[in-house]
């Protein structure tokens, strides 16, 4: 675990150097905005109409309406911007040969995946914390649901720490940086929709292909229910991704 | 401090080095000296830990390299081929980075950097950002971070490639000065560099150490024959059979220039008076007749080329 803190704050402050982080921040919260403005926007709509219709009425709640929406539009948006923070990691550092300074340094392996990792995730939580306005701002409009909330919040939180687990992956995979962005988008992709087959391939496969859906295990933190499968599921989801890329690192020492 | 025994590593089925053996003492400045591609690089990174040997054991202050890993890196500086750097961070951080990377403690931090920083003159640029430096502060920058927490070895590849001249004198000194109290291994195909600054040269080719020596000591082990360089202005044939009939002459060659010869002749005897006398007695005229003595680059091309019809007979 040698020079965990190290790398991390190396890996931070190059994101930080870089234009990228900016340029996926600005891009993130515009689209972040723009998805909150207009579920907003409807539901105030729908609020005037109800107000002659007391059936519709009783259906309107922003959970339903305007916070659901709001994380799973976010979650879109992470999908296709983690690959982006995380596509550099492993790949740069290999394609410029800085990768053979960092493990000749007394720094072990498990270090540098950790700290890679870390970094990442601070510019996640970063993202993260960029949306809050957003909800502060309905918090002053109306009453939301805060427990809804912060369900929401801790789901795409762990659901998009397996997306930068993957990409860490990926980027450790090659030195070129765009297929290692390519590749997680597409795995990241793939793991997402796996659930939607389920009518093709019968029950039983579906399920378990559902139950292997990043989606999936995301709908319960959007209603505000804390299962502890889920946090399980993504937190293995996690772990296996770090430990593949840690023994990808390790295989340079058994390839020819 | 450093002993290889039968290192051998294949790429694929492609030998890179095979059964490898040499050791380096305390102290040393050795130069390891081959053509591109010999496998200078390949054997520098297993010593530093990059990447393991196929079989053979490496050692580093007795420490096996892959057991000890994380030990021996601990003890070597190293300046990895082309200098690669983080280009986006300043100097400063990046050796901030280093620093902390090899466990200076942070109390320690600021004195360890002005330290390399001075050693390597890069004081100047501490807060420029790498990607924006020369060449030659870029290899500066790559010295001292391989200085940082003062590593009783430095491994140095090709340090002075694609440096200009004054550049390239600056970092020899530095070197030079570095080695008074540090054991270096440093790699080159530049031989007049390895033969000023080494004590000690390696040859190595196709993977295999062909010789191993001082410079001085490859110069008088290979140098089985004279050479002595003519000039004269005579009729081309007949000088060259005048000239090979002498006793003691073993070959007589024409050198570069029309009118030169290059003549090889037994160690132990000086045959320039002969010669000398030869010509004038014909009547030729003779215009230089010196002794040359072969240069590192020619024991160097011999070792090498002896080496590939060696191969090519097997």
């Amino acid at each position: 675990m040698k020079g965990v803190y190290t790398v991390f704050r190396k890996e931070l402050y190059r994101l930080f150097a870089s234009p990228i982080f900016y340029v996926v921040a600005f891009i993130f919260l515009t689209l972040v905005g723009y998805f909150f403005y207009s579920s907003v926007a409807y539901y105030s709509l729908l609020s005037f109409q109800a107000g002659r219709d007391p059936f519709l009425s009783e259906q309107l709640n922003l959970a339903d309406m305007v916070i659901e929406p709001f994380f799973g539009s976010i979650s879109i948006v992470l999908l296709l911007m983690v690959p982006i923070i995380t596509m550099r990691l492993f790949a740069e550092e290999k394609k410029t040969g800085t990768a053979e300074l960092l493990f000749t340094y007394p720094i072990s392996d498990r270090g540098a995946v950790l700290g890679k990792f870390g970094a990442a995730i601070a510019v996640l939580l970063l993202l993260l914390v960029g949306t809050l306005p957003a909800m502060i701002l309905l918090e002053v409009l109306a009453n939301p649901p805060w427990p809804v909330i912060l369900g929401g919040y801790l789901g795409l939180f762990l659901m998009s720490s397996s997306f930068v687990s993957l990409g860490l992956f990926a980027s450790s995979l090659t030195e070129n940086q765009i297929i290692a962005a390519v590749t997680s988008f597409g795995a990241l992709l793939l793991l997402w929709i796996i659930g939607w087959t389920e009518s093709l391939v019968g029950p039983t496969l579906g399920g378990v292909l559902k139950y292997l859906s990043l989606l999936t295990h995301y709908d319960n933190f959007s209603k505000g229910i804390l299962d502890s499968r889920d946090v399980i599921f993504y937190l293995l989801f996690i772990l296996l991704f770090l430990f593949s890329t840690l023994r990808i690192l390790e295989s340079r020492q058994w390839r020819g | 401090m450093i002993e290889v025994e039968n290192l051998t590593k294949f790429y694929g089925s492609v030998p890179a080095l095979s059964q490898v053996n040499f050791r380096v003492d305390q102290g040393e400045i050795v130069g390891f000296l081959g053509p591109n591609g010999a496998g200078k690089t390949t054997a520098l990174r297993i010593l530093t830990c990059f990447m393991p040997p196929t079989s053979g054991t490496a050692r580093v202050a007795g420490l096996d390299c892959q057991l000890h890993s994380l030990e021996v890196r601990g003890k070597i500086g190293y300046l990895p081929e082309n200098v690669p750097l983080y280009l986006d961070m300043t100097t400063q951080r990046f050796l901030a980075f280093a620093a902390a990377a090899k466990s200076v403690p942070r109390s320690r931090l600021p004195q360890e950097l002005g330290r390399v920083m001075e050693i390597c003159s890069i004081t100047a640029v501490a807060d420029r950002i790498i990607g924006h430096l020369s060449k030659g502060f870029r290899q500066r920058v790559g010295i001292a971070q391989a200085l940082l927490n003062d590593p009783p070895i430095l491994i140095l590849d090709e340090p002075t490639i694609g440096l200009d001249p004054t550049q390239i004198i600056e970092i020899r000194s530095l070197i030079k000065e570095l080695g008074k109290e540090r054991t270096i291994i440093l790699s080159s195909h530049i031989l007049p560099e390895v033969s000023q600054i080494c004590q000690r040269i390696l040859i190595i080719n196709k993977g295999q150490i062909v010789a191993t020596d001082t410079a001085a000591n490859l110069t008088a082990q290979l140098q089985q024959n004279l050479h002595v360089y003519l000039e004269v202005e005579g009729p081309k044939i007949e000088v060259t059979k005048k000239l090979a009939t002498l006793a003691g002459v073993l070959d007589v060659k024409p050198a570069d220039v029309a009118g030169t010869y290059l003549i090889e002749t037994a160690r132990g005897e000086d045959l320039r008076p002969l010669l000398a006398r030869t010509v004038v007695e014909h009547g030729w005229q003779l215009r230089e007749l010196k002794l040359q003595d072969l240069s590192l680059e020619d024991i160097f091309m011999q070792l090498v080329t002896d080496e590939e019809s060696g191969e090519e007979q097997g």
